[in-house]
């Protein structure tokens, strides 16, 4: 178990105009629970094979614990890894998967049976021991690729989407049997997915990445209420947030036919940068239904019913949508949704909606 | 067996009790291989046969008498006898038929064995971690079989004169191992191609190098592969004439080489030839039979999703 350090970690790869992973820093604490997530194509893959060892680092360091590994090759690292696949040796038993590393490594056969019984155990695995991974399920298979990561006792778990292969409902309940084993461990993890359901759940903290880029790290709380940008707004939370271009006013901006006030600190930022309009986030569960006259005026083209909560999509009346096809998501009464067509009045609930600069697309607020 | 795609004749024997059943339970069924019409099988087995009769026909004349064997039209129901095998081991010749097939089991094992440990790392080093202009590696390693070996047989010849190994079986262990090996890469190298890189991943996790990742996880994995192409270089090697005859005579000459040695000036001794024939092919067989588990394994079945 370790501290984790990616220290301006650059991966260039030949041939292509800009790097994989572009300058990450990241501090990921002893017994942590790090989740990367981000579109596909955004470098979290390939900044997790980079800790492993699995990919060159061009720029930057990387250290577990007080050892720098940056050019170490991957048997030297002590890290255990779970692929999206599970990479399993197809010729060998279950038995025999999980000790591979311990025989390796030159581990008396005794202690090795024992390591692996205690895994199998924890993992539910016991009666499958002498099986091949073929004659194995899908999620059989996924808690051998993590018994084989979690016998080594290694200095910090590498999961590369480990969930993406299994249905729906397995997902979800081996979501928690992971984060809950993480806790019990205590082992350092460092964790892929690009479901943010997934990051949001799992993770101590979560890293959002694009482009190569690090967008934000921060508890699943912080990115939700506070997205540094419009991209970390847009991609966590499900439904997402509302994103609407505004015209700035003296005192705030127009959305729809209605003014929205704003905080004098964002009025000084924009004022700064000489805009005249500005990204205006806010979160379908943000909204309440007023009065006529009292808020801005929504037009329902779909309603969802999903039991607990509704959702109502729509347009913004009298308020020109850039793209003009997304619609806007706002959370209603679930026991009373208005009706497919209606024009339903709503207003943002004080404090909770979010300012981004249309240059630049960073947070605005100032608190 | 019978094809498994071959379409089933619309009112076969075997279903027509089962009409009334629910269509989609009937297709769930039908496509068991057992349930094919009898008439695929039996054209298999007439094809099969086809194929078979000149083999089939060998054997049969190996087991009858030289008078029995001369006639025409083939005396095919003639007493058998076992005068070709006698003939065959020495029994009248005193030549002993046992030399020449050391020397081409000696030449076909060991060059077979050079060919895949050289040739697994050099296909692991053109399809799992390609080296730079590897394409261009496979293209050279064809192009050596481009050349008829004929066109190469006086270099070669003068060759082994001058290196003194001339009817020695090293010259033909040093032929046969570079007459195979392209192939061998070649082959290999496709089947490398579908070792998963992730478990390859999984065992440098694992700790371990590239000599254990080659040895424990590469070898056992693509052991199908591995089998299908020893196979085919033990064969060719084993099967070798031009070569063979050319650089080797009295000491170092191989199975092939003493079956030409019945056809002699004197006249054909058809069932003696047929006797030595159908000893030479035995290792063959045996070894087909030897690698026939190892090649109907599924390769890495079970190791990813």
């Amino acid at each position: 178990m370790s501290t984790i350090q990616f220290d301006a970690a650059t991966r260039q790869f030949p041939g292509s105009a800009r790097p994989a992973v572009d300058g990450l820093n990241l501090d990921i604490a002893d017994g942590e629970f790090l989740v990367l997530v981000g579109p596909s194509g955004c470098g979290k893959s390939t900044s997790l094979r980079m800790l492993a060892g699995l990919e060159e680092v061009d720029e930057g360091a990387i250290r577990i614990g007080d050892r720098e590994v940056t050019h170490l090759p991957p048997k030297e690292r002590d890290i255990a890894m779970v692929f999206q696949n599970y990479a399993l040796y197809p010729h060998m038993s279950v038995a025999d998967n999980m000790g591979f590393a311990l025989k390796i490594a030159g581990m008396s056969k005794d202690e090795i049976r024992t390591r692996v019984k205690e895994a199998a155990a924890i993992l539910d695995l016991g009666e499958f021991l002498d099986r091949k991974p073929k004659a194995l399920s899908g999620g059989q298979r996924q808690r051998v690729a993590m018994g084989r990561a979690i016998v080594r006792n290694p200095q910090a778990f590498l999961m590369d989407e480990p969930l993406s292969n299994l249905d729906a409902k397995l997902r979800v309940q081996t979501r928690t049997q992971i984060a809950a084993l993480q806790r019990r461990l205590g082992t350092t993890t460092v964790y892929v997915t690009h479901d943010q359901v997934e990051a949001m759940t799992m993770g101590d903290r979560v890293a959002v990445l694009k482009d190569g880029l690090l967008q934000q790290v921060g508890t699943p709380r912080d990115l939700y209420d506070r997205p540094d940008n419009v991209f970390v707004g847009g991609f966590i939370g499900s439904p997402a947030m509302n994103l609407v271009r505004v015209v700035l006013t003296t005192d705030g901006a127009q959305l729809g036919e209605r003014p929205v006030p704003m905080k004098r600190g964002v009025r000084a930022a924009l004022a700064t940068e000489g805009a005249e309009d500005a990204t205006l986030g806010f979160r379908p569960e943000s909204v309440e239904v007023v009065a006529p006259g009292q808020g801005f005026p929504f037009e329902v083209v779909v309603v969802e019913e999903l039991g607990s909560d509704s959702f109502a999509y729509g347009n913004l009346v009298g308020h020109g949508q850039e793209d003009g096809t997304t619609l806007l998501t706002v959370r209603v009464d679930a026991r009373r949704p208005p009706a497919k067509g209606e024009v339903i009045h709503l207003r943002i609930r004080e404090g909770e909606e979010h300012v981004f600069s249309r240059r630049t697309g960073q947070r605005l607020s100032a608190d | 067996m019978s094809t498994a795609t071959s379409p089933r004749p619309p009112a076969g024997p075997a279903d027509a009790g089962s009409a009334p059943a629910p269509r989609t339970l009937r297709r769930r069924h039908t496509p068991s291989l057992q349930r094919q019409s009898p008439l695929v099988g039996l054209a298999a087995w007439m094809a099969g046969l086809f194929f078979a009769a000149p083999v089939l026909w060998m054997v049969l004349t190996s087991f009858h008498s030289e008078t029995d064997a001369a006639t025409n039209p083939p005396s095919v129901a003639a007493a058998l006898t076992l005068d070709g095998y006698r003939s065959f081991f020495g029994a009248t010749s005193g030549a002993s038929p046992w030399p020449p097939l050391i020397n081409s089991a000696t030449a076909s094992l060991v060059s077979t064995a050079l060919v895949i440990l050289l040739a697994l790392p050099a296909a692991y080093a053109l399809s799992i971690k390609p080296v730079r202009k590897w394409t261009d590696v496979l293209f050279f390693l064809l192009s050596t079989k481009m050349l008829p070996i004929v066109a190469g047989l006086l270099p070669l010849y003068l060759f082994a004169l001058n290196t003194g190994s001339l009817d020695t079986i090293w010259v033909l262990i040093v032929l046969y191992t570079s007459m195979n090996l392209p192939i061998a890469v070649w082959m290999m190298r496709s089947f490398l191609a579908e070792v998963p890189a992730e478990m390859l991943e999984a065992a440098a996790l694992d700790g371990a190098g590239l000599v254990t990742i080659l040895r424990r996880i590469v070898a056992p994995v693509a052991m199908p592969g591995i089998a299908a192409t020893a196979l085919i270089c033990f064969i060719f090697s084993w099967n070798e004439l031009l070569l063979a005859q050319t650089l080797t005579g009295v000491v170092a000459g191989t199975a092939p080489v003493f079956l030409t040695g019945f056809v002699t000036s004197q006249g054909l001794f058809l069932a003696q030839v047929c006797a030595a024939a159908t000893v030479i092919s035995l290792p063959v067989l045996a070894a087909g039979f030897a690698a026939q588990d190892k090649l109907v394994q599924g390769l890495s079945l079970g190791a990813v999703k």
